[in-house]
């Protein structure tokens, strides 16, 4: 199924939960956060969360900044 | 010491260092920890972004610095509006677990001084869910003012644009900051040198922000430990007192016993 990651189309496994997709993006859970359609998305949630066609999903981390 | 039990206090958590650094800018992750080591800062910003989906051997910032030894200032550089820096803390907070956000609305991409405005508007909102905000504003009393009553943790005025390296360019603005403000006052972006982080200092700031100055130098490192060693001159210079300035000459040698 398609779905918005980070801005860009995507084609994931459909029934794909966030857990899932971190894994498959080699992403470790542990300093991301995630959001899905503009909602946070708590890590507790991430083996629960079924991503659905078409979610707009962004997946962000610390850079370097001032 | 005479700075021995002279501690940061922001939002009831003490640091011993009164210069905060930046993450960005610098030639690669060793130079920047180099950097934060030689700069003795306990709190470095970071900023807020997509990962990158489509080259995944890029290195992580976080795998370089030692979460028990740095506390995470993530900002919200880059937003323009109170909805998008909202956005951007709530973010920060899910990846980071802390509530510590450096809350930055822009006004304009070529000044990139803050929009008060929408500043206000997030800080309320940020505040009201448990942040531990500290906003980057304006050299401004009256918007200080209004940061510290919505309950933000400390105001951090500009002394010049980001990145501009000019230098304190309103050091009475900051002293009439520093007179009617009770949270700490921290200078944030304008330092281009180690005498402006001792300006500032001597001021009476309780802290100085910055990033260029040091990622921008030639030898970073070399400016680093220059930074560090101007907040703590210019802090002990304004514990100590200066004397007043005076128009005329007042010999330091006795005039008694001259030879005739």
């Amino acid at each position: 199924m398609q779905v918005l990651l980070n801005g860009t189309p995507a084609e994931i496994k459909e029934g794909s939960t966030i857990a899932d997709l971190l894994e498959q993006l080699q992403i470790g859970r542990e300093r991301v956060a995630v959001e899905v359609n503009l909602e946070i998305v708590p890590k507790s949630a991430y083996d629960s969360h079924t991503l659905a066609t078409e979610d707009r999903i962004e997946i962000v981390h610390f850079v370097g900044g001032g | 010491m005479a700075l021995e039990n002279d501690k940061l206090i922001i939002a009831g958590r003490e640091f011993s260092s009164r210069l905060m650094v930046g993450t960005g800018k610098y030639a690669d992750f060793q130079q920047m920890v180099r950097a934060l080591e030689v700069s003795g800062a306990e709190i470095i910003t970071v900023a807020v972004r997509r990962v990158n989906i489509s080259d995944r051997n890029k290195e992580s910032l976080l795998d370089h610095i030692d979460l028990k030894k740095y506390t995470l200032l993530p900002n919200t550089a880059g937003c323009y509006t109170a909805d998008d820096a909202v956005r951007t803390c709530r973010l920060a907070r899910e990846a980071g677990l802390s509530d510590f956000v450096k809350l930055e609305v822009l006004g304009d991409e070529k000044t990139l001084f803050p929009d008060n405005e929408e500043l206000l508007k997030a800080a309320k909102i940020l505040v009201a869910e448990g942040f531990t905000v500290l906003p980057y504003c304006s050299d401004d009393v009256t918007v200080c003012r209004k940061l510290e009553d919505i309950g933000c943790a400390a105001v951090m005025p500009l002394g010049a644009p980001i990145g501009s390296g000019l230098g304190i360019r309103n050091p009475y603005n900051i002293k009439i900051i520093l007179e009617n403000i009770k949270v700490p006052v921290i200078v944030d972006a304008g330092v281009g040198c180690a005498s402006d982080a001792a300006i500032a200092m001597e001021l009476g700031c309780h802290g100085v922000l910055m990033n260029t100055a040091i990622a921008g130098a030639q030898d970073p490192i070399a400016m680093a430990e220059a930074m560090k060693l101007a907040v703590i001159a210019g802090r002990l210079s304004y514990k100590a007192g200066r004397i007043p300035r005076k128009l005329y000459a007042n010999a330091s040698s006795p005039i008694e016993g001259l030879l005739a």
